[in-house]
């Protein structure tokens, strides 16, 4: 048997819909497998890991909770891909944003005022995009590889964190846990509304996602990125200049991730630890692809990822397993999103016999 | 044994998975794919040979199925990237996302059991040359494997008609379909050796490097050995440079820390990536030499027109 590709004449707008659908139904049946290679009851499972964290007030506040970083990096993921700038950092990009945001809460404790909130904000963006300001220096001026470099600067950033917490920053009242000091209230960001913890986090997701969607859509800028991502060549004719558009896509989705890290901070964990993502900045390249770089799209697929976190935790409780499924979940996932995609520009056809058979039988 | 042979014989153990992860990377990278998935199937690697030495006891069905592991997991990125032409930046990261879950899946049972240490191979009279002796005759099969290997490859890319095929795939796929060769057929094969490498490469970390399994052990390799087939500008020999040169960089924090230096050990764990980048941005900055030395096609999916 063969399998072989014909390209569509147009974009198949009814598979770039479908197709995230028919990605996530294969998760769940090939999930279920797993479930029941695990022993356990595929159908109780996956209902725990899917639909119970939805039936609970508290638990769709804990989706908001985990959906707002996955969506505010992914929006900004989404532009550099779109314009073939490959920053797969932002796990790096989050954890100095958080780093950068948490200096006032940690050095400049004393210091309380309604500013400290913004100037956090504004802090973990910025270093967050000078984090991505490195890839993007080295691929726009000495030309090398901004994956590879985006990458190593993760294990960067996790180092600087881990010496951090374990030595200028840790608590001194802290019995000598590697932790910072607590954030005080100033600090913290609020509830976004009074039923449960969900904070502005999930808020500043949306407003990121509305406004990139608008970009995208209804601007030069927009169509600046598009026109490069699908053609360099194409771009210089137009004017583009490819070199700050991998400034440009490189520095957003950094602030972006930074905005993310310290909003993570403040929001949930309210302090500094070696450990502060689940690797968000990872599963948000899943986010990205599965909102098939679309802002809004991405909306829906961070809540959906969100939800195999909470759904990670909940299967742990509920059939004593670990919590090892979810990243196998992912990937999964991410995997079927990119075979799916393929339904949108060719059709498949599956062959068979074999074609060296039959060459003899005329030129095809 | 003297100091220096100690120290050199860890740059070796350290060197190794990333000589023998970056060794199959370049040929896969010669045929026109980037397998950006080398960390994914070396961790799967890893957690299969490890599993399959504590089940039978012997580290050598440990090594086959480290192998078959890592080249059976990049069929999925052969079967995604080149029969459904998905894009391979991502299938790359999607299958290095879904190598660290599956593997941290299948060993659970595993951490912490102490595993079986691949065993010396001492050839007999070359190991009692002073000094070299120690260092180079009496080390494990994987090693042999991984110097058997650099050479192999370099035979098979520039001395074989295979290779010249290979790599006339990798530098226009276009222009060697023209001459009948099967394009898929050599990229997937390609792609199959690159799997098998890392593999293998994943097996000497749970085998020989520290022979029990802990989740995230492969901690970045696959991508320094990415970065190693940039280094060596895709010429087999100079794999080896590079890969003992990152071996040293990566444990000189232990001997820093040996001998009382006060730098705080985060700082040189980071010390390898450090030195990924330093060493890359001193490779890529010449345009023109990338562009001569860099595989035409690689990155570029192919659809046979027919």
């Amino acid at each position: 048997m063969r399998i072989e590709l014909e390209r569509r004449p147009d974009v198949s707008k009814l598979f770039s819909i479908l197709s995230p659908f028919i990605a996530l139904g294969l998760t769940l049946f090939f999930g279920g497998i797993m479930f029941m290679m695990l022993g356990k009851d595929p159908f109780a499972a996956l209902y725990s890991f899917f639909i119970e964290p939805l039936t609970e007030v508290w638990s769709l506040h804990e989706l908001a909770i985990k959906a707002a970083p996955l969506i505010l990096i992914a929006v900004g993921l989404s532009v550099c891909y779109r314009s073939n700038n490959w920053n797969i950092g932002a796990e790096g990009q989050f954890i100095m944003g958080a780093i950068a945001g948490s200096i006032l809460p940690v050095v400049f404790y004393e210091w309380q005022s309604p500013l400290v909130l913004p100037l956090m904000m504004l802090l973990g963006m910025l270093g967050g995009a000078l984090f991505a300001g490195i890839p993007a220096f080295l691929k726009a001026h000495l030309n090398t590889n901004e994956i590879l470099t985006s990458l190593m600067l993760v294990y960067v950033a996790q180092l600087f964190l881990d010496w951090l917490v374990r030595g200028p920053w840790r608590n001194p009242g802290g019995m000598n846990f590697p932790e910072t000091r607590t954030f005080d209230a100033t600090a913290i960001l609020p509830e976004m509304i009074a039923s449960g913890r969900a904070h502005w986090g999930f808020g500043f997701a949306i407003i990121a996602a509305i406004l990139v969607w608008f970009m995208m859509r209804y601007t030069l800028k927009g169509f600046e990125i598009t026109v490069l991502g699908q053609s360099q060549r194409a771009g210089r004719f137009a004017g583009f200049s490819s070199r700050k558009m991998i400034w440009f896509s490189m520095l957003l989705s950094g602030a972006l991730a930074g905005l993310a890290g310290i909003a993570e901070v403040s929001g949930a964990i309210q302090q500094l630890r070696p450990v502060i993502s689940p690797g968000y900045g990872f599963t948000a390249i899943i986010v990205a692809f599965l909102g098939r770089l679309n802002p809004l799209g991405i909306v829906v697929a961070g809540l959906v990822l969100a939800l195999t976190y909470l759904g990670g935790e909940a299967v742990q409780v509920s059939l004593q397993i670990s919590d090892k499924p979810i990243r196998v979940f992912q990937g999964l996932l991410l995997f079927f999103v990119l075979s799916c995609d393929t339904l949108i520009h060719y059709k498949i056809r599956m062959m068979w016999y074999d074609l060296n058979d039959t060459t003899g039988e005329g030129a095809r | 044994m003297g100091i220096y042979e100690a120290i050199l014989l860890t740059v070796i153990t350290a060197a190794t998975p990333l000589v023998l992860a970056a060794i199959g990377e370049l040929v896969t990278e010669r045929s026109g794919v980037l397998n950006l998935g080398v960390e994914g199937m070396i961790i799967m690697g890893a957690a299969c040979a490890f599993i399959a030495t504590q089940l039978t006891g012997s580290p050598y069905i440990g090594i086959l199925a480290g192998i078959a592991a890592g080249a059976l997991f990049s069929l999925l990125f052969g079967f995604l990237t080149l029969t459904l032409v998905a894009n391979q930046v991502a299938t790359g990261l999607a299958l290095t996302i879904l190598g660290l879950g599956v593997s941290s899946m299948i060993a659970e049972p595993y951490l912490g059991q102490s595993g079986i240490k691949l065993p010396q191979i001492v050839f007999p009279v070359l190991s009692d040359i002073p000094f070299l002796g120690a260092v180079l005759f009496k080390q494990d099969l994987i090693f042999y494997l991984s110097i058997a290997l650099v050479a192999g490859v370099n035979w098979f890319l520039f001395k074989s008609r295979a290779g010249l095929k290979l790599r006339s795939v990798g530098d226009s796929h276009a222009s060697a379909h023209a001459l009948g060769i099967n394009v898929i057929r050599t990229r997937y094969l390609a792609v199959m050796f690159g799997g098998a490498c890392a593999g293998l490469a994943g097996a000497q970390l749970s085998l020989v490097y520290t022979p029990q399994w802990a989740e995230n052990m492969s901690a970045g390799r696959g991508w320094i050995a990415l970065a190693l087939v940039v280094f060596a500008s895709w010429r087999p020999w100079r794999i080896i440079a590079g890969g003992y040169l990152f071996g040293a960089v990566s444990i000189s924090q232990l001997y820093v820390q040996a001998r009382g230096i006060d730098i705080p050990s985060q700082f040189l764990s980071a010390l390898p990536y450090l030195a990924t980048i330093i060493v890359l941005i001193l490779i890529s900055h010449n345009r023109r030499t990338t562009l001569i030395n860099t595989p035409a096609s690689l990155g570029k999916s192919f659809v046979p027109d027919r």
